[in-house]
């Protein structure tokens, strides 16, 4: 094996397909699974079309649920801020494709939601963020980099808006210190393995 | 810091900020609020009476969070608040505009500046040309910083006070907060 000893692009690719349905929430260091869930009325939206560039996936539990605090007005408002920052917004819940169209107009959003309710919660379970109990996702957070590696990740209690001071920090660390240069104790185990295996 | 969603005071409060009451005080409450939104407006005389029951102990602050898209009104009426700021009488307006929350469109600003004797031509280009965007922008991004996740929020003496926004419940937790301020007296707050 050669040419594979910096950092974070040294995450195996196929991490999630040996670990498809994480118990927590990923964390900083591993690989963001890639996604193809559908967005309405008729698109598919991949992770992998952002490569590049910083992504913030939020899941969230289904429209409407109540929250103490609008999270999504409050992402609404702060998008010019994440274009500065050159990072791109998706919300993502586990709703039927047409319930988050009906969401996002009757809130006004200006950011993509997509459903993951086709490949029943795929993309959550790879994230470790599916909820078996009552059949949703959690309120989690994703910050991913250009590279595919996530940075940050936070779960938040259901009812409890996250905010988003977490994901400027995050967003504006990943400007400072690129992926590459990403301190070694932040990675996950399985990049550590790669890495002295190379 | 370890990140745990809870909101905290990371944008000090600074001689730009509208403020009432010693910055020596025990406690320093601040206060994120948007002139449409009905829990602000609710909480809006619960404030009032803790500044003037608290008087000298307590430092309040007042930072914008207009949510704009939920609130269509928001913007501008915190812009005004600030064209009043500008010609001295931003806390008349800002109490004016929380006690006519269903009343925040362009000619009722205006009735507002004219009632308080401010140069209504002056307030009036000031909002047409957003003189006072960039300011309430900066505190609403000061407020994304602090963890501020919906309106109203309160911080008090730092960490963010999610509940209870009543009297009672506002007044127990600054006073609990005082208690633990080196500059508390005891007994001056009651």
């Amino acid at each position: 094996m050669t040419g594979s000893t910096h950092g974070a692009t040294s995450v195996s690719e196929s991490d999630d397909a040996h670990n498809p349905e994480p118990s927590t929430p990923l964390t900083a260091g591993a690989r963001a699974p890639d996604f193809m869930p559908r967005t309405p009325p008729d698109q598919e939206v991949a992770l992998s079309d952002f490569r590049g560039q910083p992504v913030i996936l939020a899941f969230y539990p289904p429209d409407w649920s109540p929250v103490r605090g609008d999270q999504m007005a409050l992402y609404n408002e702060i998008l010019p801020e994440l274009q500065r920052l050159g990072a791109e917004l998706i919300g993502i819940s586990v709703d039927g494709v047409w319930c988050p169209l009906a969401f996002a107009k009757d809130c006004r959003l200006r950011f993509p939601l997509l459903s993951d309710f086709e490949l029943k919660d795929a993309v959550a379970r790879k994230y470790g963020v599916y909820r078996h109990r009552d059949g949703m996702c959690g309120r989690a957070l994703f910050v991913i980099d250009g590279d595919g590696v996530i940075r940050w990740s936070y779960l938040s209690p259901i009812g409890v808006n996250p905010g988003a001071d977490g994901i400027l920090h995050a967003l504006e660390s990943m400007r400072v210190q690129p992926s590459s240069q990403a301190p070694a104790d932040r990675r996950q185990p399985a990049a550590q393995v790669h890495g002295s295996a190379s | 810091m370890t990140f745990d969603g809870g909101g905290h005071l990371t944008v000090p409060v600074s001689p730009g900020d509208h403020v009432l009451g010693p910055d020596t005080a025990p406690v320093t409450l601040v206060e994120y609020g948007d002139y449409e939104c009905p829990y602000c407006g609710a909480a809006h005389p619960i404030v009032q009476a803790i500044v003037d029951r608290l008087g000298d102990d307590l430092c309040y602050v007042f930072r914008h969070f207009p949510l704009a898209q939920a609130h269509p009104h928001a913007q501008q009426a915190a812009e005004a608040a600030e064209a009043a700021g500008a010609q001295g009488k931003f806390w008349e307006v800002h109490d004016l505009l929380y006690e006519h929350q269903t009343a925040l469109d362009g000619p009722h600003l205006l009735t507002y500046a004219d009632a308080l004797g401010l140069d209504v031509e002056r307030f009036a280009s000031d909002l047409a040309s957003h003189v006072h965007a960039d300011r309430v922008r900066q505190d609403f991004m000061s407020g994304v910083r602090n963890g501020v996740i919906g309106t109203a929020t309160y911080l008090i003496n730092g960490p963010r006070h999610d509940w209870p926004h009543h009297l009672r419940g506002l007044l127990a937790a600054i006073t609990t907060a005082a208690a633990a301020s080196p500059t508390f007296i005891p007994g001056g707050i009651r």
